[in-house]
């Protein structure tokens, strides 16, 4: 198993949910996983009901079996004067750079610079050992940006390791793409079974690929659980359905009765939780032609909390991806 | 529920409105921003106005449906739309637009030394702000040109929905700032002995980028901003001229979610950053809001009749009717295959169905009592069926019992800001005539049945 697992995935597919899953089912039985934020939205803080995280490893749970679970939300800004101190021990050369804007500069326009401190940062605690030589953390997992950006994301090493063609970050990034390009690190896409996530899955996987990035899974989030065994038999009268939906009480039979007034939006709704399900299934085939391994899990009506979360995480177990 | 006096967010006058120049489209990604942008141009169009639509990173299939999959940065007229108004339709091409600003604003030789510089291809290529900051770009030079009466424009799929407001100051201030005259000064400076006390603070900074990044890079970043230098006032007025015009009564913000927490959580945040930006906020467009014709049965009352029809003997017994007892057959049994000779058509045939209830009406009316005739002529994969569709119906209605509490939590935080909902379809939008549906769904702004 990788231990660097990176999570990706269209907007709206809940990507943050799963990584925090998948870090949570890494850490059971006694390992210990590092969840790690990219994107400032201290999006896991939210899912772990703890409060915004600092820029520090901090425990945010504990899984099943004594596992713990870290999490770090990466600040680009803090990450830039992290390896000025370490390479310079600048404090005070660094604040000012940090009034003048340069700071600024480095982490929001520099092209990529702010990429390469949040994946090495990332990399560096992959790569931790603690006095014994053991792994700091047995895996991280990083909610990175969306499947639009990954490749570049992850990529942008290469593309700084070009532009800045010696120098402190130009070590940091080639270490870095040794992390991210060997069999250490997997990229996993996260998608939901409709047409817009399963194309942007399809051709973000194409540009991993092309890119030399380790792919890992497919995981489809938010499957909805069949209602209907099978498709709705089309030889059943109405009024016996009318009759059916009144002998339980709900009203009369007859036209207007209000029985019979359910049956035609009922049939309503079940045609359209049958046009889904073939939808769904024609976008499970199109995933079945990458090749890559793909999981399922289920819709958790209630939506996310911390129950949720654990459930997510027995699941991916269960599944054999943790 | 029914107490939110929520105002509806009436989407016609708004685009009928010839005040109205540029409607912003905002939002989280995944809620549907670019389909909303563009079935909103079509419907301005179709309703006789002059429309172009900017998007930024549409679906193929959507980008397809409007003729717009070639990425040439220019509008294209779509065709098949009715009546007399246009729409015109484009896909950002962020590099493009960048390197038309340096055509531009340079002479040949400077904009050639600036396109070549490999800083600035990184910049242009896509690193953050860029696609943000030449999405507002592009849309000023198309509300310059004035050739169109409404500018439709979606946001870019930010990491926040908020990066565009911020990415034309960001990089206006970045290009026009101190940095930058400190990037520049070994550059420009040179050997002038008046600035040579600042210069030593300078290379001291210059050094440390120089020893971080590569004395390479630092050259080329020198390099490139040398080039552009002329340009940068340019780019900071352009920057603040892309602001007014956000401001301007000229434009509306609509802020796009779907009923889901993470989608309504980002839109409230939008709204107050609209607020506070003084911006002019239109309203929320709700989508994939789903609805229920039989919402007066509730998920609990279908769930237990489900259940009932799952264990036939109950029912039997209310019924009285002993004999049948022994009727839960296996749907597989032979007996399910009776009600298919019946003359009456099966349920799947709408068009036949008035014919059918009028029968159905005689001959409950022969019945006795719809409860007591029931059990006998049911078959068991009526019961079956009628069981699933309970089932799926209570599922539906938890659905939106769900929507309606996210909703609700929004509304609770603006109770001001007028809300049109756009029912849930089953796919995608892939031609003009589902970006009509939208549209109309958009303008309908009716709550669906059940959802109030």
């Amino acid at each position: 198993m990788s231990r660097f697992q990176v999570v990706s995935g269209k907007g709206g597919t809940g990507k943050t949910t799963v990584a925090a899953a998948l870090a949570l089912a890494l850490a059971t039985e006694g390992k210990r996983t590092l969840l790690v934020e990219v994107e400032g939205r201290q999006g896991i803080a939210q899912l772990f009901e703890a409060e915004a995280l600092p820029y520090g490893e901090r425990k945010v749970a504990v899984a099943p079996g004594g596992g713990e679970v870290y999490a770090l939300a990466i600040d680009a800004e803090l990450a830039l004067l992290d390896y000025l101190q370490m390479f310079y021990r600048l404090g005070s050369a660094g604040r000012a750079l940090k009034k003048l804007g340069a700071i600024d500069f480095a982490t929001t326009i520099a092209p990529g610079v702010r990429d390469v401190l949040l994946t090495g940062k990332a990399c560096e605690a992959v790569r931790r050992k603690d006095k014994k030589g053991r792994y700091a953390y047995d895996y991280v997992v990083m909610d990175a940006p969306p499947t639009g950006r990954i490749t570049r994301f992850l990529n942008v090493n290469d593309e700084v390791a070009g532009l800045a063609k010696i120098g402190p970050i130009h070590n940091q990034a080639q270490a870095v793409m040794r992390v991210l390009k060997s069999p250490e690190t997997a990229v996993h896409l996260v998608t939901l079974l409709e047409e817009m996530p399963v194309q942007e899955t399809v051709d973000g996987i194409g540009e991993l690929r092309d890119a030399n990035l380790p792919v890992g899974r497919i995981l489809v989030n938010m499957v909805r659980p069949a209602v209907l065994e099978g498709p709705v038999p089309t030889d059943v009268r109405r009024t016996d359905l009318a009759k059916a939906l009144s002998g339980v009480g709900l009203g009369g039979a007859r036209k207007g009765g209000l029985a019979e007034q359910l049956v035609d939006p009922l049939l309503a709704q079940a045609a359209e939780y049958e046009e889904r399900v073939a939808l769904e299934r024609g976008q499970r085939a199109l995933l079945g032609e990458v090749g890559l391994p793909v999981q399922e899990l289920e819709l958790l009506t209630e939506g996310i909390d911390l129950a949720g979360l654990y459930r997510l995480a027995t699941d991916l177990r269960k599944q054999g991806v943790a | 529920m029914t107490l939110d006096p929520v105002p509806a967010l009436d989407v016609d006058p708004l685009i009928d409105d010839p005040g109205t120049r540029i409607i912003v489209c905002c939002g989280a990604g995944g809620v549907g921003k670019t389909t909303t942008a563009a079935a909103l141009g079509l419907r301005a169009a179709e309703r006789g106005r002059k429309v172009v639509v900017l998007t930024i990173d549409p679906a193929r299939r959507l980008a397809q449906s409007m003729g717009i999959d070639s990425l040439d940065n220019t509008p294209r007229k779509v065709t098949g739309v009715d009546g007399t108004g246009e729409l015109h339709a484009m896909m950002l091409d962020m590099k493009r637009t960048f390197d038309e600003i340096v055509e531009a604003h340079a002479d040949s030789e400077r904009a050639d030394a600036i396109l070549n510089n490999p800083f600035y291809q990184s910049l242009s290529a896509g690193f953050a702000g860029t696609q943000e900051y030449m999405a507002m770009e592009k849309l000023g030079q198309l509300r310059a040109r004035d050739e169109w009466d409404l500018i439709v424009v979606d946001t870019p799929p930010s990491r926040s929905a908020l990066d565009f407001l911020d990415a034309p100051k960001n990089l206006g201030s970045f290009l026009d700032g101190k940095f930058i005259r400190v990037l520049m000064a070994p550059a420009k400076v040179g050997g002038r002995a008046g600035m040579k006390f600042l210069n030593v603070g300078m290379s001291v900074m210059t050094g440390t980028l120089g020893k971080l990044l590569g004395g390479q890079f630092l050259r080329d970043v020198q390099t490139f901003v040398a080039a552009m230098d002329t340009m940068f006032g340019g780019f900071r007025t352009r920057a603040d001229a892309t602001y007014r015009l956000l401001q301007a009564p000229g434009t509306a913000f609509l802020v796009v979610a779907a009923p889901e927490r993470d989608a309504l959580r980002e839109a409230a945040y939008f709204v107050e950053r609209l607020a506070a930006e003084e911006m002019p906020l239109a309203g929320l467009v709700l989508n994939r809001v789903h609805g229920s014709g039989a919402a007066r049965l509730s998920a609990e009352r279908a769930l237990a009749a489900a259940e009932n029809l799952d264990e036939p003997g109950i029912v039997d017994q209310e019924a009285g009717k002993e004999a049948l007892r022994s009727s839960p057959e296996p749907p597989t049994s032979t007996a399910s295959s009776e009600p298919s000779v019946s003359p009456e058509p099966p349920v799947s045939a709408p068009a036949t169905q008035h014919d059918e209830t009028m029968n159905d009406q005689t001959s409950s009316d022969q019945a006795s009592s719809d409860r007591a005739s029931s059990d006998q002529t049911q078959p068991s994969d009526a019961r079956q069926l009628a069981a699933g569709l309970l089932r799926l119906h209570a599922e539906r209605m938890h659905l939106l019992a769900r929507e309606q509490r996210t909703r609700d939590r929004f509304t609770a935080l603006h109770p001001e800001v007028p809300v049109t909902e756009v029912a849930a379809l089953p796919g995608d939008v892939h031609d003009l005539a589902g970006l009509r549906d939208i549209g109309d769904r958009l303008a309908s702004g009716i709550r669906p049945a059940g959802a109030a």
